[in-house]
């Protein structure tokens, strides 16, 4: 039956026909449509990673900058600590320092006075001292001008020892 | 909505005009029946002859040969038959080459040789002759000889249409890219998009699960064969003169296919491969003093392609008869009366539609297995390690 046998001549043509077609359609044909959707693919997808790794990376800075601020609060408050107690350490070296001085100073101002006084105790003592001989002098050169002076004040010098024998806490007041 | 709504009014109407032209037809038929009976009846002496009558029915001149019809549509043949209108046949006349005995080139119109005609020798062999509808000439003994014969025919004819239309329709996809520089911002739409959609579904879905790795060198021929036999069989459905030509249902074309098929599987097919033919990992008795298994493989490797061959001719040459046979049942039915021909009309319409939409699928459906079988078998003949046994 003739449906069953190929013919020669159809053989010829489909073979030159598919030659044809393949020829111009496996070199410019179907090479640049798959070629360009897996351009269109391979872009498509590249801007889809680029996109998760922009967002990986804002993340990235995000989280970085958290970081760094929770960083900086955290030194801050440190040296606000630190200032404080330096600070606090420096006034009470100061203190200490000044109280010590004063200290020191007032100590050596006691002393000065103490020295000053003995000084001037002793200066007064000698003055006293020269000043009674003086006035003994004079009340002696006075009452030693008369008889009756000197007798007198003999007199009274013996009652005065009479006195201080009684009294012997009497002199001990001056 | 509103357009959805709209095509089907249209495709209604369609059906409709179709259903009473095909009944105002058959009534024509009839009557032209009627009157031939009238007068066949009345005045048998004058030997009624309405068609030239040379040909096809001269003892029952208007019962209509649904199987000859059929056949002349299914089977190539050297004119490109239109239509006839009042035994006036329309054709397009093709190209007939032949070689006769003597080794010399013979060029000349098939409408020297239609209805009968003889030019320089040859003939087209008539009904009861050896190589019927063939051209044929009368050697030197004078016995019929069958030329070397090269013709133009109706399917070679179809087949140059089909593969320019391709040709234009995808150097003119690849233009639009070219067009806009092959931008990768520029994403087509309408019929490019669509064309693109369809090439990229068959290589993701069939050529590049099917071939495996270096499926980029073999995508081209595959979506050729893909596309060059969805075009055919679309064409084919088509009724006249652009289509119409059987083309994949001609065992011719389907065999050239499934050589190409077998041909990239046998010249790219890897040492593996050829070792699972000739040396397949079977016990040594299976295939040393007997080459039973590598037999067995070689006769798988000559029934791919014969399975691609008839596959695809068979559905195609069904699909045809099946729609041909639907279309004559309006003709045939002529004879049952007038009600029972509108009636068989109106089914044969509807019949014939629901047909031709199958067709479609059909065609898409055939193109898509033998691409995928040939992507199965080149995927088979690259196989990179020995890691099943699959025969086919």
């Amino acid at each position: 039956m003739s449906l069953l046998t190929p013919d020669l001549g159809l053989l010829f043509w489909m073979l030159l026909s598919f030659l044809i077609v393949f020829g111009a359609l496996a070199k410019f044909g179907f090479p640049i449509i798959t070629g360009m959707v897996d351009k269109r693919r391979q872009h498509i997808s590249e801007a889809l990673r680029a996109a998760d790794e922009a967002r990986a990376r804002l993340d990235g800075v995000e989280e970085e900058a958290r970081k760094m601020m929770e960083e900086a609060t955290k030194r801050s408050s440190e040296i606000m600590a630190t200032a404080v107690s330096d600070s606090q350490r420096i006034v009470t070296a100061a203190h200490e320092r000044a109280e010590a001085e004063s200290a020191a100073r007032v100590e050596a101002a006691r002393r000065q006075i103490e020295i000053e006084k003995e000084k001037a105790l002793g200066q007064m003592r000698s003055e006293v001292a020269m000043l009674s001989v003086d006035i003994a002098e004079k009340v002696m050169r006075t009452h030693l001008d008369s008889e009756a002076g000197e007798r007198e004040l003999i007199a009274r010098l013996l009652d005065e020892a009479q006195n201080n024998t009684n009294a012997p806490a009497k002199e001990g007041e001056r | 909505m509103k357009k959805a709504v709209r095509h089907i009014f249209m495709l209604l109407a369609v059906l409709l005009t179709g259903a009473l032209q095909g009944g105002v037809w058959a009534q024509e038929v009839e009557q032209g029946v009627a009157q031939t009976e009238a007068t066949d009846m009345s005045a048998e002496v004058v030997d009624v002859e309405v068609s030239d009558g040379a040909t096809e029915a001269s003892e029952e001149p208007e019962k209509l040969d649904v199987v000859g019809l059929i056949f002349d549509h299914i089977n190539d043949s050297y004119s490109w038959h239109i239509a006839t209108h009042k035994g006036h046949h329309i054709e397009i006349p093709l190209l007939c080459i032949v070689r006769g005995e003597g080794g010399d080139w013979h060029l000349f119109s098939s409408a020297k040789v239609a209805h009968g005609d003889s030019y320089k020798g040859f003939r087209i062999a008539s009904e009861g002759e050896e190589w019927e509808g063939k051209l044929v000439a009368e050697g030197g003994d004078g016995a019929l000889y069958r030329p070397l014969d090269l013709s133009f025919t109706k399917n070679a004819a179809g087949l140059m249409i089909n593969a320019l239309l391709m040709v234009a329709i995808f150097l003119g996809v690849a233009r639009w890219y070219k067009r806009r520089n092959y931008s990768i911002y520029e994403v087509p739409r309408g019929f490019v998009g669509a064309v693109e959609m369809l090439v990229m579904s068959l290589e993701d879905d069939i050529i590049r699960p099917s071939v495996g790795k270096d499926y980029k060198r073999y995508s081209p021929y595959l979506l050729t064969a893909f596309f060059f036999i969805f075009i055919n069989n679309l064409m084919g459905l088509v009724p006249t003169f652009p289509g119409g030509a059987n083309t994949t249902g001609n065992i011719a074309v389907t065999l050239i296919m499934a050589l190409a098929t077998t041909f990239v599987v046998t010249v790219f097919g890897n040492k593996e491969y050829w070792k699972e033919i000739l040396w397949p990992d079977v016990p040594v008795w299976m295939k040393f003093p007997i080459p039973l298994m590598p037999v067995i493989e070689l006769f798988g490797v000559i029934s791919k392609p014969f399975a691609l061959t008839v596959r695809l001719f068979a559905n195609i040459l069904a699909g045809h008869t099946v729609i041909l046979a639907l279309t004559c049942l309006v003709f045939i039915s002529v004879s049952m009366g007038t009600t029972m021909n509108i009636v068989m009309t109106i089914f044969s319409v509807l019949l014939s539609v629901f047909m031709l939409v199958l067709e479609i699928l059909v065609a898409y459906i055939q193109a898509y297995v033998f691409t995928m079988l040939s992507s199965v078998f080149i995927g088979l003949s690259r196989k990179e390690h020995h890691a099943a046994h699959k025969k086919n």
